[in-house]
């Protein structure tokens, strides 16, 4: 038996094409997501709890259920207001297969992110807002310059963490006829027969795409946090 | 009842499928412990090849959807059989057991996060309790049974108590291989009565129940672990 199989080299192209629209998803809800979560965080550490709560019940449950639920909840649940949905004029999108995994997995994703930021933002040494305070800043000021700058440097190595997990969550995507790497990964094995020769074969493109994230969030995380590295290397620095 | 909350006599299908995803995730929480524990001797031991074992285990499954891997077990596994039986000369056709294929694959995916865990716990354990126990003539295995084990679960409580969580949740990626857990049967209901979000959201209901009482559970196990440490 040759190291490749045959049928891995012959249908490469399409599991690359996969891979893309693997790539695709994952960007979008990524970064979509992260610009969710920021409000999110924010009203999470409100201290009126008309703002706090509502934030709180997104997390919990989003946290709390399985993904495939969501997306099925999305995708098929929303033909339960079909009506509803194109006096609305949004049924065009939910009928989408697409469109329902990016928004499952960007709110899922944004509200696993914002419980790492509100953790971050409660994170913050209380000596630095005090300090901001008697500089005379304003609350969105200190949170712009002081609190957010901090809590995405203490949050990071949680959220690249999310970033992995997301990743590989997107593979559930292929379960309502989104063809990502698994979901052309199954249609090609199930005509073929040659089961474990392509999930093996997509196995390692994940692996390949979840070390180079952890590879690029390394090197981010290493620039965001340059000024705690020249200390740590500084030779005999007071403790 | 309004119409949309009607089940038409479903309940009891999610019900059932409630139980068994809860019995999966106990038999799958038991073999990843099992293999947690095994990974974390592999990856602590003074030997070069566990060293090496441990550490693939971890790297490789922690990188991969459990999606892809769940696939990979339950058509990939009966057709290497298949093809490697084959080029033996010989014939053999299995044909795997959505729940065995099932829990088999979440424990041994899960198994990879509870090394983690266990490993971290092992090193937290106080040196002095080893040297102690050495010093008064202990074997390593009795060491480990006495002395280690015990004191582990403390430091490992929080951990595997978060890998419940995402195990539990795991579970409904079995319902691809048509296991007739809750994720399944909510599935059969919404396609039977045409209430999709009726039934998922009902399903999505439970899931979140079973998290609750994990949690309460949780800490319930960590007061009683921690029931001998005297706190600042």
């Amino acid at each position: 038996m040759p190291l490749i199989p045959d049928i891995v080299i012959e249908s490469l192209p399409r599991l690359l094409s996969g891979t893309w629209v693997t790539i695709q998803i994952t960007a979008l809800s990524v970064s979509i997501g992260l610009c969710l979560a920021v409000p999110v965080a924010l009203m999470r550490v409100a201290k009126n709890r008309m703002i706090s709560v509502p934030s709180y019940v997104f997390c919990f449950y989003f946290r709390g259920t399985p993904l495939l639920v969501q997306i099925f909840l999305i995708y098929y649940g929303s033909g339960q207001f079909v009506g509803f949905l194109e006096t609305v004029g949004l049924w065009q999108f939910f009928k989408q297969a697409y469109f329902c995994a990016v928004l499952t997995l960007t709110l899922n994703t944004a509200a696993y992110t914002a419980e790492i930021l509100r953790g971050a933002i409660e994170a913050v040494p209380w000596g630095e807002i005090e300090a901001s305070r008697a500089c005379g800043m304003s609350t969105p000021l200190m949170y712009r310059r002081i609190v957010l700058p901090k809590a995405f440097r203490l949050a990071w190595p949680a959220y690249t963490n999310e970033v992995v997990f997301l990743l590989q969550a997107t593979s559930l995507v292929s379960i309502i006829t989104v063809m990502d790497l698994t979901g052309v990964t199954r249609v090609i094995s199930a005509r073929s027969f040659a089961f474990y020769e392509l999930f093996i074969a997509a196995a390692l493109i994940y692996l390949a795409l979840v070390y180079s994230i952890l590879f690029i969030f390394r090197r981010i995380e290493h620039r965001l946090t340059g000024h705690l590295q020249a200390a740590r290397n500084l030779p005999g620095r007071l403790a | 009842m309004p119409g949309f909350l009607d089940l038409q006599g479903y309940g009891t299908l999610l019900s059932d499928g409630a139980k068994l995803t809860v019995v999966v995730g106990l038999c799958s929480m038991a073999i990843s412990i099992v293999l947690g524990l095994l990974g974390a001797w592999g990856k602590l031991a003074r030997s070069a090849p566990a060293n090496f074992i441990a550490g693939t285990y971890t790297t490789v499954v922690r990188g991969v959807p459990e999606l892809v891997l769940i696939l990979l077990v339950y058509y990939g596994a009966p057709t290497l059989v298949q093809d490697i039986s084959a080029a033996a000369g010989a014939d053999v056709y299995i044909d795997l057991n959505p729940f065995l294929a099932g829990v088999c694959t979440i424990g041994f995916i899960y198994g990879a996060f509870s090394t983690e865990v266990f490993r971290g716990a092992f090193l937290a354990v106080d040196k002095g309790q080893i040297e102690a126990a050495r010093s008064v003539g202990m074997g390593r295995v009795l060491c480990f049974r006495r002395i280690l084990l015990p004191q582990m679960w403390r430091f490992a409580l929080p951990g595997l108590g978060n890998v419940w969580m995402v195990l539990i949740k795991a579970t409904a990626l079995i319902s691809i291989i048509q296991l007739p857990e809750l994720m399944r049967n909510s599935d059969i209901a919404a396609r039977a009565t045409r209430l999709p979000f009726t039934c998922y959201f009902l399903a999505s209901l439970i899931y979140l129940a079973i998290t609750i009482v994990s949690l309460i559970g949780q800490q319930q196990m960590e007061k009683w672990a921690n029931k001998g440490v005297r706190k600042a």
